[in-house]
Order: C-alpha cells, then structure tokens, then sequence
C-alpha cells in the first residue's frame, strides 16, 4: 500500500516566462509573432499612406467601367463594351483553359515516355532520354517563343489557299485548314438544337426580355451561357459510362466466383455509344466546316497559334519533368514484384499496368501536384505569344489602361492563389485514394 | 517562407517610398546619370545602333535633357520599355523620364498620375498592310486579323473605330515592335496598325519596303510627349523648357552650328535669355545659366533632330507635316523665354 502526496503546488511568476524551459520557446514564439504583426502592419500602413498621398488609394471600382479593348479568344460573350471584370474573366478562363490543357497532355506524354525510358529498347530509352533532356533544361519560356516562331514562319498563310492553283490546300477531305494564324477544324453543329441556358442570368438586363419571337435570349444576357444540347450529350455519356461499369462490377463477380470472365466488351460499348449516338442524330448534328472567305477562314473551331504554341510547348516542357518522376516511382518498386508477376505468367505490359504503376502511384503522386502547379503558373507567360490569360487582360491590358497596379496585380496574385490551392487539394484528395492502406 | 513575405512586402513598401520621395532633379544629379525610358527597338525614335550607342529622335529628347542638368550628353542610361511595362517604369521611379511615343490622353495625365510635359511629335493611328491584299481603305478590313501592341492607346482606338463602322476583326495582340514585324511579314496578320510614324519607321527597316501600303485613314489624335511622375513639379519644368528650348531654337535660327557664335550675344534678346547671356532664367529652374544651350548643342535644334533621326533624308522618311514650326503651317508653337 502506497500513499499519494499531492506534488508541492507551484505558484506561477512572470519570471518563468524567461527561466522556465517549459514556457520559454512559447514566450520567443509569441514575441516573434507580435513583431512579425507589427512590422507586416506598418509595412501595409505605409504602403496605403503613400499610394493615398499620391493620389492613388486603393479602389475596386474600375472593374466596373467599360474596358475599351477586344480580347480575340473569348470563351463567353465579350466586346469592347463589356467591363473590366468581365475581361478578366474571359482572360481567367482562357487561363483555365490552356492549363486544363496543357496538365492533360503533360501527363499522357509524362507517363509514356517515363515508362519507354526504362524500356530494354536501347534506341527508345536514348530517345526518350534525349527528349527530356532537351526539354528539360531549355527555359520553357524559350521553348514558347520557339513552338510560336515554327508555326509562323512554316505554315502557309491563309492567302496561300486562295485562287485556282493554290499553294496550300486543306486536309482530310478539305475539313482541316493548318494555317499560320492557327488550325481551324471542323465543328459540331446542331441542326434541332435546344439552345443555351444562361447562368447567372441578371433578369432586369434589357439583353435578358425574350424577343418576341420567341427566340433565344441574347448572348449577352447572364455571365456565360452552357449549350443545353452539349448538357444533354455530356449526361448521356456519363450514364452510358456508369452502366458500363455496372456491367464491369459484375463481370469481375462473376469472375471471382466461377473463375470465366463473360465477354463483355461489346455490351460495354453499346450502352456507351448507343445512346450517345441517338441523342446526336436526335439533335440534328452534323460538322460545320471551315471555308476561305474574305481575308481568313470563317467557320469550324478556330484554334489560334498562340494557344496551340503555349499549349504545345507547356505540355512537352512539363512532360519532360513528369516523364522523370514517373521513371522515379517505377523504379522505387522492388524488382521482386516484376519477377513475382512474371512468374505467375503476366505479360510484360500487364504487369506494368496491374502491379508496377498501382504500387509506383502513391511515389508519383505528390510530385506530380507541383508540376501541375507550375504548368498552371508559367501558363502567364503567356503574353510572349499573346495569348489572352489572365495575365495578359488583368494584369496587361486593364492594368495599363486604368493604372491601378496594386489593385490587379493583388486580384491576379489571388486568383493564381487559388487555382494552386484548388489543384492541390483535388489532387490530394486523389493521392488519399490510391496511397497504400496500412494495416 | 516567413522570409520571402517579409522580403516581396519590404519591396512594395521600398516601392512605394520611392514614389513618395520627391526632389528628382536631387536623385539625378547624386546618381550623375538620367534613367530614360526608351522604346525597346523603333529605329529612327529609339534603337541602339550598330555600335550598341541607342539613338534616334526620342533618344536625342533624353540626351538634351541629360546635357541641361548634368552636363553631359552622354550621362544618360536608356531603359528600354514595352508598351505595357512603360507606366510601371515610371510610376515606380525606376525611369526619371519616359520618352517613348506615348499619347498624351486625359486618363493618362490625370488617372494614371503623370505629366506629359508638350507634344514632341503630332502623330495619328495608321495601318499597314501588303499591296498584293489589294485594299485601298481601312474600311474595307472587315474580317481581317490585325496586329496591335498591346497596352496602347492604338488598342483601343481600332476597337473603337472598327466599332464605329459596324465591322469585326481578329485582333493579335504582340508585346513589341519586332514581334509585330515577325508576324506581319509572315502573313499572320493581315494589316499592322500603330502610330503611322511607327508604321513608317517599322517599313523603313522591311527588305521590300515597295510592297507595302499606309492606308489613307488615320483613325485617331496621337500627340506623343515626353512625360514625368505627376508631383515634383520642379522636375516637370526643367523637362517642358528643355522641350520648349529646343524648339525655340529652330524658330530663333539657332542651330548646333551657329551656337557658339550666337552665344557670344546677339541683338536678340530672347536668344540671349535661352542662350543664358541675359537674364536668370537657369536659374529660376534650378540649374545655371548656359542650360538650355548646353542641351541645344547636345544634338541640335528640333528641326536638326527631326531631319538627322526621322526626316525626309532618312530611311524612315517622315515629312514635317504637323511638326513643322507655326510659322510654317505646323503645330510646333513654343510658348515665349522671357
């Protein structure tokens, strides 16, 4: 039997602040915070004062004057008229756009050429280590510049293809013009189409009364619009998808319990294309090509250079990086695994697809993030072949006409802020999924 | 990471203390050197030369000022700048003057805090385009893809004027001069438009210079001048009269040849006051009396600047036009020394 003394209770001075290690490293922290505060106040305080004394104080309000200039991508409505803010969000989807994009295509590329580099091919691995070396220690902007200055000078002018023996002609059955302005392709059109659904509709608006006609709003009316007919065909598609898995699911139970997989793959096609295609020929669709008239090219998707040049050499650029982190996660597998597979009798490409990549992904994973992060940031370089970011219309051309530095440039700062925060949690999100559950 | 915000916020306060700092003839004068603001490349207005020594009609505007304040024509350093990067030069004192075929605009000079000290080249919007397009007229360019640099007021007059007349474009934005050029020649664009001494200077520099055609309109004002920081007045007097001297100095006959002569004095009095051998005026600006004849002699009178860089025995092949003195049927009107 034991008996339990309370411990002598200790009275608190100030003095332990300093003397006590127990308080200590919490008082310097503190102390430093304060001064950090103080000093990140005064520099804000001194920054408002000056722009104040100049004349300048900070104010939002521009965002809602006209803008004056014509942006030549607009993926909603926009001209010269239209504001500020407005501008800004054309250049911000045009931003959005190119590193949708750009992360696409780098990490299709990345994947494959990480995985030919470690091929037993001595020609692909060396090319495949030539390319990311080349890519790799080019600056990209060099390598936007580069892409940009090739299709100019290559590619035929759109005057090129006029006349009866004509220099240039168009491709595949006269539906494709490459030009040096940009690559105009063919584009879907909807004969018995539903129209579009403004978002964000702002009702007082005069460009929102619905003519009398009974015709289509305006384009001007809401934010942007969303074509009702590509809602329908994107909600077609994916549920064709998810039956098609459905029929997956139970093939793979079917496979766990008689040990035959049932064919299936024409089943999984069907309810994928089927509907899709009866939705298609429902509403009317059929290829709007693109034609010479006047001085360009009228009709069809119209992809300009300075897209496909920063897309382009964005994509092949991060490629190059994401090719090394993937050779890195294939190779922090144990060769054992790659043995083990073979000597059950996978296949070669099986087993990179079944046991190497699956186990490599959660080595690859948070690399990747950072390279998705910065094609989205060196996407505002931009302007180096015009195209039209956010960069190019906030911090360009609005900065510049209105004069309020601080204003855009903070906005753009945000804005980039949180398109990084965004990407990186979506992709955290994913690196949760496929870690390795530890048990 | 503490440390890099601590380090880009001391950067915006050091930027904006800069601003509010005032005395630039004071900063000038320590540093023994005027930072202009130049074009990055506009032969004829701003372009180094084969020996990297940067010349032409905007250039020789800094070198007489520099010779006013400092002494020396030379004592200048050129910052080149974009059409975009121009005003943030500025406004941030890394240039002490920006000399650089900028339009002289209300939103300019009031909103954006500046002074533009006088109109050194009376200028409009123009196009160019090929001959082999075959347009005679502005107004015939519907549908046609345009070259403009971007963060100009020429970006927002073609809006304007292609709105005005009911017909569409494809603007391409390019960041400067040889850009526009690379894309032009290739045929990327159909038409080029900036300030037609711009498109002059651009086609004075193109292999066939033949195959190429001003349109006829010109589709806006572009009065282009030297400008300062709105705020130290000072400065901005020392500026305007060094301008205004120089083209004086044509109206009064004086010219890099006779100045030495006519400084040993003339029957002028007003020769007198700008050649500082009457009068105070140097000194009223702050600087001594043999100023303005220092920055006369730099490169010579306004119309001996204008005929060595742009005129009709260069490449570029400007006409005076507008910029010949009043008393020729021009716009130059230099208000009175006295």
């Amino acid at each position: 039997m034991s008996t339990m003394t309370d411990p002598p209770k200790e009275s608190f001075k100030l003095g332990m602040l300093i003397y006590d290690t127990r308080y200590r490293s919490i008082t310097i922290q503190i102390v430093a915070l304060i001064g950090f505060l103080i000093l990140a106040g005064w520099l804000i305080n001194n920054t408002i004062n000056n722009l104040a004394v100049l004349g300048k104080p900070i104010d939002f309000t521009f965002l809602r004057d006209p803008a004056g200039y014509d942006i030549n991508q607009r993926l909603i409505d926009y001209n010269s008229q239209s504001s500020h803010w407005r501008a800004t969000v054309v250049g911000l989807l045009n931003t959005l756009l190119v590193a949708v994009l750009g992360c696409i295509t780098a990490t299709v590329v990345g994947v494959i050429v990480g995985v030919l580099r470690l091929s037993n091919n001595w020609l692909v691995s060396r090319l495949m280590t030539v390319y990311v070396e080349m890519f790799r220690n080019v600056p990209v902007l060099l390598w936007i510049v580069f892409t940009m200055a090739i299709l100019i000078e290559t590619l035929p002018a759109p005057r090129d293809f006029r006349g009866e023996d004509p220099e240039a002609s168009m491709l595949l059955f006269d539906s494709v013009a490459l030009t040096n302005r940009g690559v105009y392709v063919p584009e879907p059109l909807f004969s018995r189409g539903l129209g579009d659904l403004p978002i964000l509709p702002d009702t007082d608006s005069p460009a929102c009364a619905i003519p009398e006609d009974g015709g289509p709003v305006s384009d001007s009316c809401g934010m942007f619009q969303i074509s009702l007919d590509f809602l329908l065909i994107a909600a077609v598609f994916l549920a064709g998808l998810y039956a098609s898995s459905k029929i997956r699911q139970r093939a793979d139970r079917i496979q766990n319990e008689t040990g035959d997989r049932p064919t299936t793959w024409y089943l999984r096609l069907g309810v994928v294309l089927i509907p899709t295609l009866a939705v298609l020929a429902a509403l009317g669709f059929h290829l709007g090509m693109p034609e010479l008239k006047g001085f360009n090219f009228q009709g069809g998707i119209y992809l300009r250079n300075s897209l496909i040049a920063l897309w382009l050499s964005l994509s092949l650029y991060t490629a190059a990086f994401i090719a090394e982190i993937v050779r890195a996660g294939i190779l922090a597998i144990s060769k054992g695994q790659t043995e083990a597979a073979a000597a059950l009798g996978l296949w070669p490409n099986r087993i990179m697809s079944l046991v190497i990549l699956p186990q490599a992904l959660r080595v690859i994973i948070p690399p990747l993030i950072s390279q998705y992060l910065n094609l989205t940031k060196n996407s505002s370089l931009a302007i180096a072949v015009g195209y039209m970011d956010l960069t190019g219309t906030l911090m360009g051309i609005t900065l510049n006409q209105t004069g309020r530095e601080l204003e855009t440039v903070l906005m753009g700062m945000l804005v980039y802020l949180s398109i990084s925060l965004a990407i990186s949690a979506g992709m955290n999100l994913y690196n949760q999924r496929v870690k390795l559950v530890e048990r | 990471m503490k440390k890099t915000v601590l380090v880009g916020a001391l950067a915006v306060a050091g930027l904006s203390a800069g601003v509010a700092g005032a005395a630039t003839l004071d900063d000038v004068k320590a540093r023994g050197k005027l930072n202009c603001g130049a074009n990055t490349g506009l032969v004829g207005f701003a372009a180094p030369n084969a020996n990297g020594e940067w010349e032409g009609f905007d250039v020789a505007f800094c070198r007489a000022v520099a010779a006013a304040v400092l002494g020396d024509p030379t004592a200048v350093e050129f910052i080149p700048t974009t059409g975009k990067t121009r005003f943030t030069a500025l406004a941030s004192g890394e240039v002490d003057l920006l000399a650089r075929n900028t339009t002289w605009t209300f939103t300019r000079d009031i909103d954006l805090k500046f002074e533009f000290v006088g109109v050194n080249y009376y200028d409009g919007q123009g196009f160019m385009v090929p001959k082999e397009l075959g347009v005679s007229s502005a107004k015939e360019l519907d549908g046609a893809t345009v070259c403009i640099q971007t963060g100009t007021t020429t970006e927002l007059n073609l809006a304007d004027f292609f709105r005005a007349n009911n017909i569409s474009y494809e603007p391409v934005p390019v960041e400067t001069d040889n850009e526009a050029q690379q894309q032009y020649l290739a045929g990327a664009c159909d038409a080029y438009t900036t300030d037609a001494s711009g498109l002059a200077a651009v086609r004075a520099t193109f292999e066939a210079p033949g195959d190429h055609i001003l349109l006829p309109e010109i589709i806006s004002k572009e009065p282009l001048g030297p400008l300062v920081r709105h705020g130290d007045n000072d400065w901005g007097d020392i500026v305007r009269w060094t301008l205004n001297a120089l083209i004086s100095a044509e109206e009064l006959g004086i010219t890099s040849a006779n100045i030495d002569e006519l400084s040993s004095g003339t029957d002028n009095p007003e020769i007198n006051r700008i050649l500082g051998t009457e009068g105070s005026l140097g000194e009223m600006l702050g600087l001594d009396a043999e100023w303005a004849k220092r920055a006369i002699k730099a490169g010579g009178n306004y119309g001996e600047l204008f005929e060595k860089n742009v005129g009709e025995t260069t490449p570029i092949g400007l006409a005076r036009g507008l910029n010949a003195q009043w008393t020729n049927g021009g716009l130059l009107y230099s208000p009175p020394f006295r």
